[in-house]
């Protein structure tokens, strides 16, 4: 297994923020504060992807797919749960409708906290979550699990 | 007569920046039906009420939506100040005006950039978001937020903004304004996305009133609606026209948008010249009883509040009918006909906001 984590490919999903996080993540992909020059490019296929920023807490419908886009990305992968919905459920912790944060579906790698998280702190979770991928490709290097 | 088949669009696509499911059904490549699903982004927001007292609601209403936050909060606040006859002093209603008006050139740059993602002109995207960050950086200086801003309460505002800054965002507007200018004429006068614009997704006037559209939907399809003129917060006191276009089509939407983002640079400007020196909030005593049904123009159309208090801390009933929730409808309605790769220009067309719809 080689290094991916010099490029990884991220994929966001709008879990059910209220955009606040979700427009934060977008401007950080934009040249203001570019998170391209760490390597980082958008796609919209999981397959392609990396690594998973998600926002918004988890629902009874959006849990499917959220599921369904950790389980098409291929292994190494890492989640960032982004802002104080997706870490714990935030400010609609106790509606009827929101089961908690992200974790309570896919497991969590970096949490980004926040409300909206700023472009500075996305910034940060990322190149944290770089270095979680880099120390996945090691563990799966020392496995043998893959042999390209 | 070809075969029917049937293609899921979204919840998670790559021009959808939020999720929302539709079903298309097609004959070859057109569109004969179009399902939509919803409640991929339902939180359950209203039921709050009971557990939130009144006060604490601001903050939670704030958060239905991260781009048009701030008219969320105002919405909120005037409707109960208006069950609890509280007179907002005159210079928080001018701050108030002004930040709607800031909310709203940047939620209509951040839709024209995501609206030339769609049909693919990227580098139009960045610069718009690019014009967008220096709204946002005006927001933090006076508000401290960049998407939420938490600066209403009932009574008035939390912060004051002193009048050097003021006078600074005036010069800092013109800015925008000149930069504004730039990108309009790529908008309306490029030959590229004339082509992609024009004569998609038409929506007649008819459609428009009979299925209930809203906000620059409408506007752009000739029907005179825009609840500013209505004269909530500062409003009576500013003057402006509205921006109306008489086509129906993806590009009278983008140009009533391009419009109304310079009416909002000249009614922040009025704004900054008329605004009183005083206090900006007032002591508020008690507790709430009776109810109120408050609409104002939010970036995409008429966000309508309806509030029951009954003498107590909490509420007894908080309704939030937002923009996109009457847009969907005619949304759906003139998709049958489209061909499958313009869905996307018709879909956000429309300036979708689901967070706001499903709350």
């Amino acid at each position: 297994m080689k290094d991916i984590s010099k490029s990884p490919w991220v994929i966001h999903y709008d879990g059910s923020s209220c955009n606040g996080c979700d427009m934060e993540v977008l401007a950080s992909l934009t040249p203001v504060y570019d998170i391209e020059r760490f390597g980082v490019i958008n796609t919209g296929d999981p397959m392609h992807a990396d690594i998973f920023l998600v926002t918004g807490g988890v629902n009874k419908l959006n849990r499917k797919v959220i599921k369904q886009i950790y389980d098409q990305m291929p292994s190494p992968k890492v989640v960032v749960a982004i802002g104080a919905c997706a870490c714990t459920g935030g400010v609609f912790k106790e509606c009827y409708n929101i089961l908690g944060g992200t974790d309570t579906v896919i497991p969590v790698d970096v949490y980004v906290p926040g409300c909206a998280a700023r472009p500075q702190s996305i910034i940060d979770g990322i190149v944290k979550a770089k270095e979680v991928l880099k120390e996945k490709c090691l563990t799966e290097q020392r496995k043998g699990g893959s042999n390209e | 007569m070809s075969k029917q088949s049937v293609i899921p669009f979204g919840p998670q696509h790559p021009v959808l920046p939020e999720p929302i499911h539709l079903d298309l059904v097609l004959e070859d490549e057109t569109v004969v039906e179009a399902v939509p699903s919803i409640g991929f982004v339902h939180r359950g927001l209203e039921e709050l009420v009971r557990k939130k007292d009144f006060n604490e609601l601001v903050y939670v209403v704030e958060r239905t939506c991260g781009i048009c936050s701030f008219m969320h909060g105002m919405g909120y606040c005037e409707s109960m100040e208006r069950i609890m006859n509280v007179t907002v002093p005159r210079r928080a209603a001018y701050l108030r005006t002004m930040w709607a008006e800031m909310s709203r050139v940047h939620s209509h740059l951040l839709w024209l950039g995501l609206y030339a993602d769609a049909f693919g002109y990227e580098n139009l995207f960045y610069q718009c978001w690019r014009i967008r960050e220096k709204v946002l950086d005006m927001f933090e200086a006076s508000t401290g937020g960049r998407c939420i801003f938490s600066v209403n309460k009932i009574g008035g505002l939390l912060k004051d903004v002193p009048d050097d800054m003021l006078k600074g965002f005036k010069i800092s507007f013109e800015d925008i304004r000149k930069e504004v200018k730039v990108i309009a004429d790529t908008f309306l006068q490029d030959l590229t996305v004339n082509k992609r614009l024009r004569g998609v997704a038409i929506l007649t006037k008819e459609q428009a009133l009979e299925m209930g559209a809203v906000g620059p939907f409408a506007r752009g399809s000739g029907v005179e609606i825009d609840l500013r003129e209505t004269g909530y917060s500062a409003y009576d006191e500013l003057e402006f026209k509205m921006c109306t276009e008489k086509d129906g089509d993806a590009y009278a939407r983008t140009k009533v948008r391009i419009d109304e983002i310079f009416v909002a640079l000249d009614l922040i400007n009025q704004c900054i010249d008329k605004i009183p020196a005083g206090e900006v909030a007032v002591v508020v005593k008690g507790n709430p009883s009776g109810e109120y049904l408050m609409r104002l123009e939010q970036p995409r159309g008429e966000g309508t509040y309806y509030l029951k208090a009954n003498g107590t801390r909490y509420l007894d009933r908080l309704r939030l009918r937002t923009p996109t929730f009457a847009n969907i409808q005619p949304m759906v309605s003139i998709l049958k006909g489209a061909q499958v790769s313009d869905v996307a220009l018709y879909v956000l067309s429309i300036d979708p906001c689901i967070s706001c719809t499903e709350r």
